[in-house]
């Protein structure tokens, strides 16, 4: 059993008045204790939909969730709002997007820490603050005790982002959520948030949900990655495999769209086609038919079932991009 | 007097600014720095900062005794005479022979006072209104904003007149009390409005995934960084408040004592000789005016600075 079991998770958001939207599908993925999953995908895939689900924060009216996601055992979505409210910062952490407006401006960075040491592990203010002046300076944060008392605007991006993860695994959670925690950053910082990210997954052997549009961050953290579209996953894999060979044509656009140094000069980059809004619904055919370059009449007149192809990977597509076995893109 | 949609309208506008700060204190400082140049907003300062200094010296500033009729014999009600301007007596006398240059000065105490308490006490009903509406939301929000929404629709003087015609005896606190009344659903609206814009906001989200409790997301996150459109109000609020007290006192529903002086009284009390005697009535109604339009400066410019849509 995996800490974190995450099956058919579905999400709609019904509006009176309008069509039911389902921006989550049946998507399901596990993370054991110390491993990182990846859930990749263009803005509007889902992939905050799915974590703000699992963390049982999406509004109670309005959307209708279904499937069910296990922590060790316990279906989350079953628990009342006060049960999940007491397991949320203490059993499961999440890092956002924007450092910033995801720190309260008129409070101190110190007060933020301790609020959640007080709250799940009962400490007393002044042994808090002690242990907040710890948590930042583990996670890098140059004189620590000056900036407890600090607050977020007087501290660079890259800072603001090491409180917030500070503060998420300020009680040891064994699951962390990062919803693309490196966007808002420039990319030295990236590549520090990153690298601090795994330190403290491997040290504390915290699970983590890594969720980016960004297959650099992938490449580098993420050992099993769910490539998303419309909703669902459209392929799942090891990171080895997914980068050596996509076999979804839309993981294969992904891929292609970077820029690569190693890349022949005046060699094109390819950006996918068409935007997420050239959708098909799941129910007629294959949502990313109109955008692919592999699409056969097949693909909009038959949803594609999610298969097992081997090797770990799982493929929803008719026409998959054959293995090349000459091309070697290594990691 | 703004129309009644158009005030709504400018509430909401205010609450919804305060849901795009993205930095509480670094926003108030460069508003600072914005004003600090903003010959408007200097103005208004100068003005108000006068008015408070002459208000709390003004027992030892006024250079006679404004309850003594020390001018009385000059005062000739057959003939409409009251005393002219006169050394030490710069302004004069008024009908009852008493220094009216005095009379202004102390006067100031009470507009101060009135404006003061009617505003803070606005601004306390308004701020538990609003936060059990923006708070709890439901139906305690629906009923709470309809109640706010009727006497919004209704012109605030006018409100103010009938709460205060209520009493039996109508004094100094019942005008608070009126001029307060009828700021809470101003404040209620704009508090209720910045609570809900911050309810979605990504700090409050992100409070929400610590696990963080109901009530302290309330007070300690969401009621905090509301508070910036409110203050800004405040300002505004007391140059109505100012306005309001001084009317109701100019229709005779103020302190029936007329030896503590209070400009809209001063005004009221005048009101048969103004064609004869236009400066009895022009030097408080200046007053108040120029009060007025000194917080309204100030409130105004402050708001400007604020609003994150108006800054370049
Ligand atoms: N509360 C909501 N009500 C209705 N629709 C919503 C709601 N939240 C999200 N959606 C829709 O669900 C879809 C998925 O949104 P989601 O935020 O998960 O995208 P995303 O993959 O995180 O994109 P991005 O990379 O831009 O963050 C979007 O089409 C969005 O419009
Ligand atoms: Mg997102």
């Amino acid at each position: 059993m995996a800490l974190l079991e995450v099956r058919d998770l579905t999400v709609v958001f019904e509006r009176k008045g309008e069509q039911p939207f389902t921006a989550v599908d049946h998507v399901s993925f596990d993370v054991e204790p110390g491993q990182t999953v990846g859930l990749v995908g263009e803005s509007g895939c889902g992939k905050s939909v799915t974590s703000l689900a699992v963390m049982g924060l999406l509004p109670r009216r309005g959307a209708r969730i279904g499937g069910t996601v296990n922590y060790e055992g316990v279906n989350l979505l079953a628990l009342s709002d006060r049960e999940m409210r007491d397991r949320r910062g203490r059993d499961l952490g999440m890092v956002f997007q924007d450092p910033l407006s995801s720190l309260n401006p008129v409070i101190p960075i110190g007060v933020q820490v301790t609020e959640v040491l007080e709250r799940h592990r009962d400490m007393p203010r002044k042994k808090a603050m002690v242990e907040a002046e710890d948590l930042l300076d583990k996670v890098g944060i140059p004189d620590p005790r000056r900036r407890l008392s600090e607050y977020p605007h007087q501290l660079s991006g890259g800072m603001r982002q090491r409180a917030l993860i500070a503060i998420a695994l300020a009680c040891r959670p064994r699951l962390l959520i990062a919803d693309e925690p490196t966007t808002a950053l420039d990319v030295t910082i990236q590549a520090q948030i990153l690298a601090l990210l795994k330190e403290l997954v491997q040290d504390m052997g915290t699970a983590l949900v890594m969720i980016t549009h960004d297959l650099g961050v992938v490449a580098g953290l993420c050992d099993e990655v769910n490539v998303l579209y419309g909703g669902r996953v459209v392929e799942k894999a090891q990171r080895h495999e997914l980068f050596a060979q996509p076999r979804h044509p839309y993981t294969h656009g992904l891929l292609n769209s970077i820029p690569r140094l190693d890349a022949p000069r005046g060699e094109k980059l390819s950006p996918i086609r068409g935007s997420v809004a050239d959708n098909i619904p799941w129910e007629q055919g294959c949502a990313f038919a109109p955008r692919c370059p592999n699409a056969l009449d097949v693909c909009v007149q038959r949803t594609p079932e999610q298969e097992d192809v081997g090797g770990g990977r799982l493929l929803r597509c008719h026409n998959p991009v054959q293995p090349v076995v000459t091309e070697e893109v290594s990691v | 007097m703004v129309t009644p949609t158009r005030k709504k309208d400018r509430i909401d506008a205010l609450a919804a600014s305060s849901g795009e700060s993205d930095a509480g204190v670094s926003l108030a400082a460069s508003a600072w720095r914005t004003l600090r140049r903003s010959p408007v907003f200097l103005t208004g300062a100068t003005i108000i900062t006068l008015f408070v200094l002459i208000s709390l010296l003004s027992p030892w500033l006024a250079p006679q005794d404004t309850a003594e009729p020390m001018l009385i014999d000059q005062v000739v009600k057959a003939r409409n005479e009251i005393p002219p301007p006169q050394p030490g007596h710069l302004l004069g006398g008024d009908l009852q022979g008493r220094d009216f240059f005095s009379r202004l000065l102390v006067g100031s105490q009470q507009t101060l006072i009135v404006g003061v308490l009617a505003t803070l006490i606005g601004l306390a009903g308004g701020l538990t209104l609003g936060t059990l509406a923006g708070a709890l939301g439901g139906w305690v929000d629906t009923v709470v904003m309809r109640l706010v929404d009727v006497m919004l629709s209704l012109p605030s003087l006018l409100l103010a007149f009938s709460i205060s015609a209520m009493f039996a005896r109508p004094n100094q606190y019942t005008v608070i009390v009126a001029v307060a009344v009828v700021q809470i659903p101003v404040f209620a609206r704009l508090l209720r409005g910045s609570m809900l814009a911050q309810r979605s906001s990504d700090h409050v989200l992100a409070a929400t995934a610590l696990g963080v409790k109901p009530g302290a997301i309330v007070f300690r996150h969401m009621l905090p960084n509301s508070l910036g459109p409110v203050i800004v109000q405040s300002t505004l609020v007391l140059a109505t408040a100012i306005i309001d007290a001084a009317a109701l006192s100019f229709l005779g529903l103020g302190n029936p004592d007329d030896r503590v002086p209070e400009w809209g009284q001063m005004l009221g009390d005048v009101q048969n000789v103004f064609d004869t005697h236009p400066q009895l009535a022009f030097w408080p109604a200046g007053c108040i005016i120029v009060v007025a339009l000194g917080f309204t400066l100030m409130g105004e410019t402050l708001r400007e600075a604020l609003d994150p849509k108006s800054r370049r």
